[in-house]
């Protein structure tokens, strides 16, 4: 591999781990604020196919945007009825969200298969950044949608460990009992972070269908829903952290797809593995590193104040 | 008892699911007509695919053959608390396993059977030995470690496929060569094979399990409270690695039903998702054995109902939809119910404490 080369990879790798970053800070809101939510899959498709229905007849690509995260919020205000309202079994509401988003894209996407996106976001080279030596390529001669996560990763952070609402919202996923006596209301903070976070699920499966491929086809997350939830654990629930960890993910699923473009002889099947494989590696060694896991205490506990 | 079922919990039990089936349907209906498809008519055309003649009752049962072991397998692992989602792959594991000694060993039919029957639930129970020792030895969540199994089984089909196992006269379609007749699996009524009589030995031996040995109380006991089970002295590393293994194995079998009972080779795609509606089947029949029978045959007919209904334009995935409902309406209608009676219940011992001051 020459410089040009690994440039290209590096580049295809900030794509590929894009919308994992939407995803994973989605999910990382929740369970700060002490909801799990396990539907990322499902919010992603959703997103993914919402996004594309508008761009497909509105011709709009901000609305397609603005559709996949309305999707993707609306299904996990769903989830936080369940979970935070009713206090039902996080795990298993989660899983029957994923389930229910993954034939739900699939029954919307029938009419949208094959057609191309009329409106699919084109790299925008950002003017005086772009030509900077290999940052340049890689980091400033994407779309739109990739500038703003990385917008979205720095708000992420400031806002989570800098802003007192930010505090609020970890005590209502480390203590709510607490956060209650402080005055703040866990319920409204519980549906926020939820259905924040599945909006921005939306918009990582919209990024998909609307930059990405640019195309809808079921099921067309194949696990980065799931990639997502694993990356949050991985990022001890740092939006920094998650950056990198969303990277290497997105360089193991370059690598799958591309290689052979580099011209090495593999088989293209076997190097699909590689991102599930390197997910399972990963955590495995987390969990062999880290002993104490900064896990939420209040994750997946639902709280009602008359009890 | 304040806020007791004015009727019996199992009335209860049954009343809730069947509200949230037609419930589902309903939200199933809304869905239809808003995108331009007649609900009653799509609903009459799914009834008849799925139950209007013998033929049609006949694929709904050879549907309901994988989704009764992997619901088993899946219910088996819940109630122990293990949460298994890769039934899935554990189902294309077992198929994998099957298939290599069909294509690869000739051996007379009383061999081949017992053969493929043992190494398809092998190959389950290996795919999901896997999860289970990182579980165990290294404390992976098994959620994420299962489903990214999934997806690598399903990787590792198409691989073979393409590959060594290739039928050179499908124009590098995803199929394998076909099965020497020796590796069919006998057929008890049409086309309904033997794997129905294998999940009704697994549910009948399920249930004994559970209800009747002391090996099913540790793991009710361990799925009910860990730290209860600990202090007893239950060894619970050894029964996630049994109980991973035994669930996986019950998927295998699901695995091996498919290639060897219902399409004779392996191919891409040999399950439509089985592996993950049984994990509703599961929630659904509340972890019982005979109900996860019972609950298997209504969504197979589901299923079958969406596969019939697609040649009318109608997707196929109105059948998942309805399916993830069910569950999700059931939990919420559950939920609602026991928060209700807690309310009542705690507003009665205040009114009881004021009238005792």
């Amino acid at each position: 591999m020459n410089q040009d080369q690994i440039v290209a990879l590096l580049a295809v790798t900030v794509v590929t781990g894009t919308p994992l970053i939407f995803a994973a800070i989605g999910e990382l809101l929740a369970e700060c604020s002490g909801v799990l939510n396990l539907g990322v899959e499902g919010m992603m498709l959703v997103g993914a196919v919402s996004g594309f229905a508008v761009a497909a007849v509105t011709g709009n690509p901000w609305l397609a945007v603005l559709g996949a995260m309305a999707a993707g919020g609306a299904l996990a205000a769903g989830h936080a009825l369940l979970t935070v309202t009713l206090g039902t079994e996080q795990v298993t509401t989660g899983l029957s969200l994923a389930l229910f988003g993954t034939g739900l894209s699939a029954f919307l996407g029938k009419p949208f298969i094959g057609i191309p996106n009329p409106v699919p976001f084109r790299p925008v080279p950002l003017p005086g950044l772009a030509h900077l030596p290999i940052l340049g390529p890689v980091f400033f001669q994407q779309d739109l949608l990739v500038y703003t996560s990385y917008v979205f990763i720095i708000l992420a952070w400031w806002w989570i460990y800098r802003t007192r609402p930010g505090l609020h919202l970890r005590a209502c996923g480390e203590s709510p009992e607490t956060a209650d006596a402080m005055g703040v209301d866990v319920t409204v903070m519980r549906y926020g972070a939820v259905i924040v976070g599945g909006a921005l699920a939306g918009l990582g499966g919209g990024y998909l269908s609307l930059a990405y491929t640019p195309a809808w086809t079921e099921n067309m997350t194949a696990g980065l829903g799931w990639i997502a939830i694993a990356l949050v654990i991985f990022s001890t629930w740092n939006p920094l952290r998650l950056l990198g960890g969303a990277y290497l993910f997105g360089a193991a699923d370059a690598l799958g797809f591309r290689v052979q473009l580099l011209g090495v002889e593999t088989s293209s099947i076997l190097l699909r593995m590689l991102p599930y494989l390197f997910t399972l590696v990963v955590l495995v060694l987390i969990n062999a590193v880290r002993r104490h896991s900064p896990v939420p205490r209040a994750l997946g506990r639902p709280y009602f104040r008359e009890e | 008892m304040a806020g007791a079922a004015p009727f019996p919990e199992w009335l209860e039990v049954v009343a809730i699911r069947g509200g949230a089936g037609m419930a589902a349907l309903a939200v199933g209906a809304i869905f239809l007509a808003a995108t331009g498809h007649d609900p009653w008519r799509a609903y009459r055309e799914m009834m008849i695919g799925a139950l209007g003649s013998p033929f049609a009752i006949e694929q709904t049962i050879i549907k309901a053959i994988p989704l009764m072991l992997t619901g088993l397998g899946v219910a088996l692992a819940f109630t122990m608390g293990l949460w298994n989602i890769g039934a899935e792959g554990q189902l294309v594991a077992g198929a994998l396993a099957a298939s290599w000694l069909a294509l690869t060993a000739s051996l007379p039919t009383l061999v081949m059977l017992p053969g493929l029957i043992l190494l398809g639930a092998a190959g389950g129970a290996a795919w999901a030995f896997i999860p289970a020792v990182l579980k165990t030895f290294v404390g992976v969540n098994e959620i994420i470690s299962t489903l990214m199994l999934n997806y690598i089984a399903l990787l590792w089909v198409d691989y073979m496929v393409f590959g060594s196992w290739a039928d050179p006269t499908a124009f590098s379609f995803p199929y394998s060569r076909p099965f020497p007749p020796q590796a069919h699996f006998p057929v008890l009524l049409g086309d309904i094979h033997i794997g129905l009589v294998l999940a009704l030995i697994a549910a009948l031996l399920l249930a004994g399990l559970l209800q009747r040995t002391h090996w099913g109380y540790e793991i009710r006991t361990i799925g009910a409270s860990l730290p209860a089970a600990r202090y007893a002295g239950m060894r619970v590393r050894r029964n996630v690695l049994l109980v991973m293994a035994a669930s996986g194995a019950l998927a295998g079998l699901a695995g091996v039903g498919e290639v060897s009972g219902v399409i004779h080779r392996i191919q891409q795609g040999i399950s439509p998702g089985y592996g993950f509606t049984a994990i509703i089947v599961a929630w659904v029949a509340r972890l019982n054995p005979w109900a996860v029978i019972l609950v298997a045959v209504l969504f197979a007919a589901l299923l079958n109902g969406g596969f019939v209904i697609q040649t009318a334009g109608v997707p196929a995935a109105i059948a998942y939809m309805i399916q993830a409902l069910v569950l999700f309406l059931v939990l919420a209608s559950e939920h609602l119910l026991r928060r209700v009676r807690r309310r009542r219940a705690l507003s009665q011992t205040r009114a009881a404490l004021q009238v005792g001051r």
